[in-house]
C-alpha cells in the first residue's frame, strides 16, 4: 500500500506519544540517574560513576542467572513452537460450534492472571493435595517441586508450556486460515503427501506469524517473573531464580537501588537488541510477502 | 511537584541533552534533505536514522564490554564507539 | 502451489494418499484433544477444590467434592476485603481499555495511511515499551505516581498498563486498518466528509472487528498483569490478584478459599472471550495475516 507523505500525521500521534512518554521516558531517565549513584535515601545520593555497571557485569551470580535464563528461554521455544504448530494443524476449520469451542478453550489459559497460574500449579503439583503430585507419588516417582531443583525447574517449564503454547497455536491457526482452499485442492489433485503440503504450502504461509510467535515467546519468557515467584519463590536454592526475580530481589529485598538500576539498564539493552533484530526481520520479511 | 527523587546528576543530564540534541538535529537534517534508503554492509536497507540507532546501540554494548573486560579508562570505549558510529553512518 | 505440482508422485497413488491423509488428520486431532485435556486438568482441579471444605482437601484426594459446599464463594462475596478486589480490578482494566483505544485509534490511522518524519522509529520505540521488563520500571513508577498524587488510585494502574497496552493496540489496529483500501478515505473526502465525521461514521464501522479484538487484548493483558498493579496500589485500588497473594501468606493454608478466588478471576476472561471468538485468531496475529 502506498502511503502519502504528510508530516501533519504527527498530530494524530501526539496523544499516544505523550501518554507513553509519561510512563516510559521519565522512569527510564530516573533509572539511568540511579545507576550512577549510591542511593542512601531520599536526597542522600552519592555519585559513583560506572562502579555499579562494573559490579553487575562481573557478578558471578548474575552470570549464572543469565545462563539459566537463556537455557530456559531456549527450552520454552524448543517445546512451544513445534507443539503450537502441531496443535494448529489439528484444529477444525470454518465457523462451526466446534471451532468456537476449541478457540475459547485454547485461549482460556491466556486470560488467567499470572499469579493465579502459579496458584493453579501450586495446588496441582503438591504431593499431598494435588492431582499431579499425588499421581506421581502413586506410581512411585519421587517428585517434589519444593525440594528438588530439577523438579522445580521442570514444573516451571511445564507451567509455561501450559500457559503459553496456546498463543503459538492461535497465531499459527491464523496463518493457516489465510491459505485459500484452492491451494489444498491443487495439492490433492497432484497427490502431494501431507508432509509436502506442510513443507511447501502451510509452513511458508505461517512464516510471518511464526516470527511474531518466536519474538513474543522469547521476550515474555525472558522476563518471566510472577509465575515462578508464586510457585517456587525462585528456589529451591537458586534453581528457578531468573533475571527478573534476581532484579526484584536486589531492588526491593536488599534495597540496592543503584546496582539494581545498572542491572535494569543492561537487561533493557539486551532485550532492546533482540527486539531490534526480530523487528527488522519481521518488517523485512513482511515487505517481501505483502503485495 | 517535587521531582527531587529523579536524582539528576550532571553527567546523566549531559547525556540526555546530547540524545535530545541528536534527535532534534536528525529531524532538522531530515527536513532539509530527506534520507534515501541505502544498502551498505548491513544486511538490510537502512535510513540515516536506522544507522544512527544501530550505531548508538552498538556503542552501548562497546561500553559494557569495555567495562567488563578491562580496567582502562572508559574514554577508550567512547573513542572506539565514536569511530563505530561514524563507520556505521557512513558505510552501513 | 507450483512446488507441490512438481512433487506430484503420480495420480495412481492418489487413493492411497487420501486414505493415509485422513488417518493423519485424526492423529492430529488426537494431539489437539490430548492437549486440551492437559490444559483443562489443572483448571478442573482448582474448580473441584473450590467446592470442597478444607478438611476434605487435606484428608485425601477426591476427584469430586464429596460434600459440595459453596462456603468458599460465600466468604468471597460477603467479605468486602475480597470482593472489593474484583471491583478494583474490573474498574482499572475498563479504564485502561478505554484510554488505550482512545489514543491508539488516531495513531494507528496515522501509521497505516501516512509517511512522516520518524514514523518507523516512533513505531519501534512504542514496541520496545511493550518489551521492556516491567521490573525495571517498578521503583521509578512508584515514585512518579506518588509525586503526581495518583498513588493507590485506579487511574495510576490504568495509566501504567498503557505502557504495554497502547503499543499493542496501535500494532493490532494498524494491521486491521491497513486492510481497508485507501480509496475509501479518498471517496469520503471527495464527498465532503470532514476527518472526524469520516472517521466516526465510515471508517470505525468498517474496522469494528479490529476494535473489538483490540479491546479484548487490552482487557486481557491488563487483567493478567500483577507486578505493576501491586506496586502502585496499597488499599483503595488493590487488585484481586494482590489480595490473593496476601491472604496466602497471612492465613497460610486456606486452599479452598484460594481456589475459589482463582476460579472467579478466570470467569471475566472466559465471558469476554466468547464475544470475540470469531476474531480471536486474526487478533492474535496482530492483524497481520
Amino acid at each position: 500500500m502506498d502511503k502519502v507523505q504528510d508530516n501533519r500525521a504527527w498530530f494524530l500521534i501526539i496523544p499516544v506519544f505523550l501518554i507513553v512518554a509519561f510512563s516510559a521516558v521519565i522512569p527510564l531517565m530516573t533509572v539511568v540517574n540511579y545507576s550512577v549513584q549510591e542511593i542512601f535515601g531520599p536526597g542522600q545520593t552519592f555519585f559513583v560513576g560506572t562502579e555499579w555497571f562494573e559490579a553487575v557485569l562481573t557478578d558471578e551470580r548474575l552470570h549464572d542467572a543469565l545462563v539459566r535464563q537463556i537455557i530456559y528461554s531456549l527450552a520454552v521455544l524448543a517445546i512451544e513452537i513445534p507443539l503450537g504448530i502441531l496443535i494448529a494443524l489439528g484444529m477444525p476449520g470454518g465457523r462451526s460450534a466446534k471451532t468456537s469451542l476449541t478457540l475459547v478453550l485454547l485461549a482460556l489459559p491466556l486470560l488467567i492472571p499470572f499469579n493465579v497460574v502459579g496458584t493453579i500449579w501450586q495446588i496441582f503439583g503438591r504431593g499431598d493435595i494435588g492431582l499431579l503430585g499425588a499421581t506421581f507419588r502413586a506410581i512411585g516417582v519421587d517428585y517434589n517441586y519444593t525440594n528438588n531443583s530439577l523438579d522445580a525447574w521442570l514444573t516451571v517449564l511445564v507451567m509455561d508450556v501450559w500457559h503459553w503454547t496456546s498463543l503459538v497455536a492461535l497465531l499459527c491457526y491464523a496463518g493457516l486460515q489465510s491459505i485459500p482452499p484452492a491451494f489444498y485442492q491443487a495439492a490433492k489433485i497432484d497427490g502431494a503427501s501431507k508432509w509436502a503440503v506442510f513443507r511447501y504450502i502451510q509452513l511458508p504461509k505461517m512464516r510471518g506469524v511464526l516470527i511474531i510467535a518466536v519474538l513474543l515467546r522469547f521476550m515474555d519468557s525472558f522476563m518471566i517473573y510472577t509465575e515462578p515467584f508464586v510457585l517456587t519463590g525462585g528456589g529451591p536454592g537458586n534453581s528457578t531464580t531468573f533475571l527478573s526475580q534476581y532484579l526484584t530481589q536486589m531492588a526491593v529485598g536488599q534495597f540496592d537501588i543503584g546496582k539494581a538500576a545498572a542491572f535494569s539498564i543492561v537487561y533493557f539493552l539486551i532485550v532492546l537488541l533482540f527486539s531490534f533484530i526480530f523487528y527488522t526481520v519481521i518488517t523485512n520479511s513482511g515487505s517481501g510477502e505483502k503485495k | 511537584m517535587d521531582m527531587g527523587w529523579m536524582a539528576w546528576t550532571a553527567p546523566t543530564a549531559i547525556f540526555f541533552v546530547c540524545i535530545a540534541l541528536m534527535l532534534a538535529g536528525m529531524t532538522v537534517w531530515e527536513v532539509l534533505s530527506p534520507t534515501v534508503e541505502a544498502k551498505g554492509f548491513l544486511p538490510m536497507r537502512t535510513t540515516r536514522g536506522d544507522r544512527l540507532f544501530i550505531g548508538l546501540l552498538g556503542s552501548a554494548f562497546i561500553h559494557l564490554g569495555w567495562l567488563a573486560a578491562t580496567d582502562v579508562s572508559l574514554w577508550g570505549a567512547s573513542a572506539v564507539s565514536l569511530l563505530w558510529v561514524a563507520f556505521v553512518i557512513r558505510f552501513g | 502451489m507450483s512446488k507441490a505440482a512438481v512433487l506430484a508422485p503420480g495420480s495412481l497413488a492418489a487413493p492411497a494418499n487420501v486414505r493415509r491423509s485422513s488417518a493423519r488428520v485424526s492423529n492430529r486431532t488426537i494431539v489437539l484433544v490430548c492437549y486440551i485435556v492437559f490444559l483443562m486438568l489443572p483448571i478442573y482441579w482448582m474448580v473441584n477444590m473450590s467446592f470442597k471444605t478444607n478438611e476434605e482437601i487435606l484428608s485425601g484426594l477426591t476427584l469430586f467434592p464429596r460434600n459440595p459446599t459453596l462456603q468458599n464463594y460465600v466468604t468471597i462475596f460477603t467479605d468486602p476485603s475480597w470482593y472489593s478486589g474484583y471491583i478494583n480490578s474490573i474498574y482499572y482494566v475498563t479504564l485502561n481499555t478505554v484510554i488505550s483505544l482512545t489514543v491508539a485509534l488516531p495513531a494507528a490511522y496515522a501509521f497505516s495511511r501516512y509517511r512522516f518524519i520518524g514514523d518507523k522509529h516512533v513505531f519501534f520505540w512504542l514496541l520496545t515499551n511493550r518489551m521492556a521488563p516491567p521490573a525495571v520500571f517498578l521503583l521509578p513508577f512508584f515514585q512518579l505516581y506518588q509525586t503526581v498524587g495518583l498513588f493507590d488510585t485506579h487511574l495510576a494502574v490504568a495509566l501504567a498498563h498503557c505502557l504495554f497496552n497502547v503499543p499493542l493496540a496501535v500494532w493490532i489496529l494498524e494491521g486491521f486498518m491497513s486492510g481497508v483500501p485507501r480509496e475509501i478515505d479518498e471517496m469520503a473526502y471527495i464527498d465532503g466528509y470532514s476527518f472526524p465525521r469520516f472517521f466516526g461514521t465510515v471508517f470505525l464501522p468498517m474496522i469494528r472487528a479490529g476494535v473489538g479484538v483490540t479491546a479484548f487484548f487490552c482487557f486481557m493483558f491488563s487483567w493478567v498483569e500483577l507486578l505493576l498493579a501491586r506496586t502502585l496500589t496499597s488499599v483503595d485500588a488493590k487488585p484481586i490478584a494482590a489480595t490473593m497473594t496476601r491472604t496466602v501468606s497471612a492465613s497460610g493454608m486456606d486452599w479452598g478459599l484460594l481456589a475459589a478466588a482463582g476460579v472467579l478471576t478466570i470467569l471475566p476472561g472466559a465471558l469476554v472471550i466468547w464475544f470475540v471468538r470469531n476474531y480471536i485468531a486474526k487478533g492474535f496475529a496482530l492483524g497481520r495475516v
